[in-house]
């Protein structure tokens, strides 16, 4: 990696003016005491810390709940921007919507010979428990996370559909009450986009699924695994924000024919659960039979049509990591259209050519498990020392399958605030959408992650990544 | 609600009583160790007993001295009962029934255990310890506050309440029965500067040194210090106040819910004997015998709100 990348800088462009976006805030800015700011850095801190916005990571005793560092400096989107973005997003969102209804029932894609059958019979994430059945409003993914880089002025592309259980979205709730509590003039002159109203949103959106046996106002309850997840604190966060109960499995059991929950005054059945609980662990009678975090028996509920379960189970297939390189198809062939976002350009190791070419270029590719998260288990080539590459190499001969693998991109930066003044970082972006059997709802913006290392193109939260608020300009 | 909501505000408040109650009992100790440095082992060790945690205590040390009590009943994480595994305890309830919780009782309870992990982290030096239990006191004080401030009076508050008080009467129960024998008529020192020293103590532990002498100026008589624990229902700390509000949250969470339980009846009986039974009566019959039942009683009590109200399932 000698040669120099020139990144796209989203606060000053290619020629180091300011662009347009940025240009009111930048005013503000420049007329701000440097000082004044990282004070207002040190406070936001302990303001996340009193308000215990925090993730737990996994195998670190020690430090079991930690802050995401959260970076005052605003990432700004125009909404010319953000009118493309999320017309790309919405019809991709319909597209997996579509393409998860038809993989459940007739297939229709693998009989054209648009994807390939083994791609799905032998994907684990694929639930034959969910074939045949249609789930209300046939809604499969009522919450997505599209993951969006960026690598110039116009060039956007998906990373990640995140169609099972996203996670972030309370970051991107607090970083903006964060940002409106410290700088409110700010708000005053630049006129942003709100965000506030995404948990009022969640609730309609929910409750518009409903299943046909509920008549009155849906009751709707948020599935967690318990205190020590690693997003526990957005579990309750939006439990309390929908004016939901917070249930964890042994609050949960089925009672003539309903999921219902155990209150102080005896059952009371359940409508819609939101769970952020894994198709593996939500119910031990019928995925894994070791599991104490989900509810024996609700699959049976869910498929006699007795309550709604978001995200649907087996939406997984849809965001696997081999699916992802034929998302481009999956939009052409259920909406009839181009795909309007781009693809990262990807090789599926289990084709051999590809495999051929992912080997002999491995010190210029990351590459991925098809299965992973969270930015676990994946190899960044320009990064990576020889043992590493060596390492991982004899990893993908063993399991082609198991790995896809992509260009390194030179994904835009957005300057934070460091000691030594502002300084340019990989961002990426998290729009938050909602699904409903009428209308799909985007929040304007999303959650921006920051890779807080210089250089660092992991902007993951568990591997050193910052948040920042992220702007939809009114216009 | 959910039974699990309803344990977990239970057991916040709970939690969060016991620490301030250890607080006090140390405080209660210590002055007592200073004044009494030849008996300051017994003090000590009757200061572990009221804190329930002999046994415990008994596991680790051979010894009751001011350095390992204080270590012990402040931040020893082995040792359940200790302030920062309460106050740990508290807050992951609050994690738990977060959704139940005004912001403000969230992020006071958030602050009082970021506030005492930190206070806690290093051994506490006799010099310092007034401070850091005033710190400990403190902390549970502005939880409550915040609870009183922002809540709404429901079934909510009603648990979090039936939490407090019935962890307060067993604290107030466990004082007297370490210190029992110094409060019957036939002890041996009657009058004497010891006695007066025990006296003020046991007043000490419950916060009432001030608020007996306001009532009692200039008198101290074990007989009625016994009354003014139990039977008093203007103390906030006698097990009569106590009870008097078990039996109106419980009375509430009856007519919000419309349905009564056999708690109902166990704690509306307790209270009755408590308001009837003269103070010259329990004496007769025993005051030790009186406050073992009674402790006796309201563990019961707290094990049928625990299944009433479904807690656990």
């Amino acid at each position: 990696m000698d040669d120099i990348k020139v990144f796209f800088d989203e606060m000053s462009g290619a020629n180091e003016t300011v662009r347009e976006p940025y240009q009111v805030y930048r005013q503000w800015m420049d007329g701000e005491n440097p000082t004044r700011l990282k004070k207002k850095t040190a406070e936001s801190e302990a303001f996340f810390r009193r308000t215990g916005i925090t993730f737990n990571v996994y195998g670190q005793d020690e430090a079991a709940e930690r802050l995401i560092p959260f970076d005052v400096i605003p990432r700004i989107i125009s909404e010319r921007e953000w009118s493309r973005l999320s017309r790309g997003i919405e019809q991709r969102v319909r597209a997996i919507n579509a393409f998860l209804h038809d993989l459940y029932h007739r297939q229709e894609i693998i009989r054209a010979g648009r994807i390939p059958a083994e791609l799905i019979a032998q994907n684990d994430a694929f639930l034959p428990q969910m074939i045949g059945v249609s789930p209300p409003g046939n809604v499969y993914t009522h919450i997505v996370g599209t993951d969006i880089v960026r690598t110039g002025e116009n060039e956007f592309f998906v990373l990640e559909d995140n169609a099972r259980t996203p996670s972030g979205v309370s970051y991107m709730l607090e970083n903006r009450e964060t940002m409106l509590h410290m700088f409110p003039e700010l708000f005053a002159k630049v006129k942003v986009q709100p965000v506030s109203d995404y948990p009022t949103n969640l609730r309609r959106s929910l409750g518009a699924c409903a299943p046909k046996t509920c008549t009155g106002r849906p009751v709707v309850a948020v599935l967690t695994p318990g205190i020590h997840n690693s997003a526990y604190f957005e579990h309750s966060f939006l439990a309390d924000q929908m004016g939901a109960e917070l249930v964890e499995g042994h609050d949960l059991r089925v009672v003539d024919g309903r999921v219902a929950m155990r209150t102080t005054m005896g059952f009371e059945a359940i409508d819609v659960l939101y769970r952020r609980v894994d198709d593996e662990y939500l119910d031990p009678l019928n995925f894994n039979p070791s599991s104490m975090l989900g509810v024996p028996g609700i699959m049976d509920v869910y498929r006699a049509g007795g309550i709604t379960i978001a995200n649907a189970p087996g939406t997984g297939i849809a965001d696997d990591k081999a699916i992802y390189s034929y998302i481009p198809e999956i939009v052409e062939f259920y909406t009839g259209e181009k795909a309007i976002l781009k693809n990262v350009p990807t090789w599926r190791c289990a084709e051999a050519d590809s495999l051929a070419y992912v080997l002999d270029h491995l010190s210029e590719l990351v590459v991925k498990e098809v299965h992973g998260s969270g930015g676990y288990g994946m190899l960044v080539g320009p990064a990576a020392s020889k043992r590493e590459l060596a390492t991982f190499a004899s990893k993908l001969r063993a399991k082609p399958k198991n790995y896809i693998a992509q260009p390194t991109l030179s994904l835009s930066t957005v300057p934070i605030l460091t000691k030594k003044g502002l300084a340019p970082r990989h961002v990426d972006l998290r729009p938050f959408v909602l699904v409903s059997p009428d209308k799909i709802n985007i929040t304007p913006g999303g959650l921006t992650r920051v890779a807080l290392k210089e250089g660092s193109l992991v902007v993951n939260s568990s591997q050193g990544g910052g948040t920042k608020d992220t702007w939809v300009l009114e216009e | 609600m959910l039974g699990k909501t309803a344990g977990g505000l239970f057991w916040m408040f709970r939690n969060l009583e016991r620490s301030e109650n250890t607080a006090r009992l140390l405080e209660a100790g210590f002055r007592m160790a200073l004044t009494r440095s030849s008996a300051a082992e017994d003090e000590w060790a009757s200061v572990v007993s009221a804190a329930g945690s002999q046994k415990q205590y008994a596991e680790c040390y051979d010894q009751y001295d001011a350095a390992n009590v204080i270590d012990f009943l402040l931040r020893d994480r082995t040792n359940p009962a200790s302030v920062i595994s309460v106050v740990e305890n508290a807050r992951n309830n609050a994690r738990v029934v977060r959704t139940a919780l005004t912001r403000e009782v969230w992020e006071a309870t958030n602050e009082c255990w970021i506030t005492l992990k930190d206070l806690l982290s290093k051994p506490i030096n006799e010099r310092d310890l007034p401070d850091t239990l005033g710190t400990v006191r403190q902390q549970s004080s502005l939880v409550r506050g915040a609870l009183h401030g922002t809540m709404l009076r429901n079934d909510i508050y009603d648990f979090a309440r039936l939490g407090t008080f019935l962890e307060r009467a067993d604290n107030t129960s466990r004082i007297l029965d370490v210190k029992y024998y110094v409060l019957l008529p036939s002890a041996s020192f009657v009058g004497s500067s010891l006695d007066n020293v025990q006296w003020e103590s046991i007043l000490r532990s419950v916060s009432a040194q001030r608020a007996y002498r306001w009532l009692n100026p200039g008198d101290i008589n074990p007989a009625w210090i016994a009354d003014f624990l139990i039977r008093d229902k203007r103390l906030p700390r006698s097990l009569a106040f106590c009870y008097a509000k078990i039996v109106d949250n419980l009375n509430s969470l009856e007519n919000d819910y419309g349905l009564h339980h056999p708690c109902h009846d166990h704690a509306t009986e307790t209270y009755r004997q408590l308001k009837d039974t003269s103070i010259d009566n329990i004496f007769d019959s025993g005051l030790h015998e009186f406050i073992i039942d009674f402790i006796r009683s309201n563990t019961q009590l707290g094990m049928q709100i625990e299944q009433d109200y479904r807690f656990y399932g």
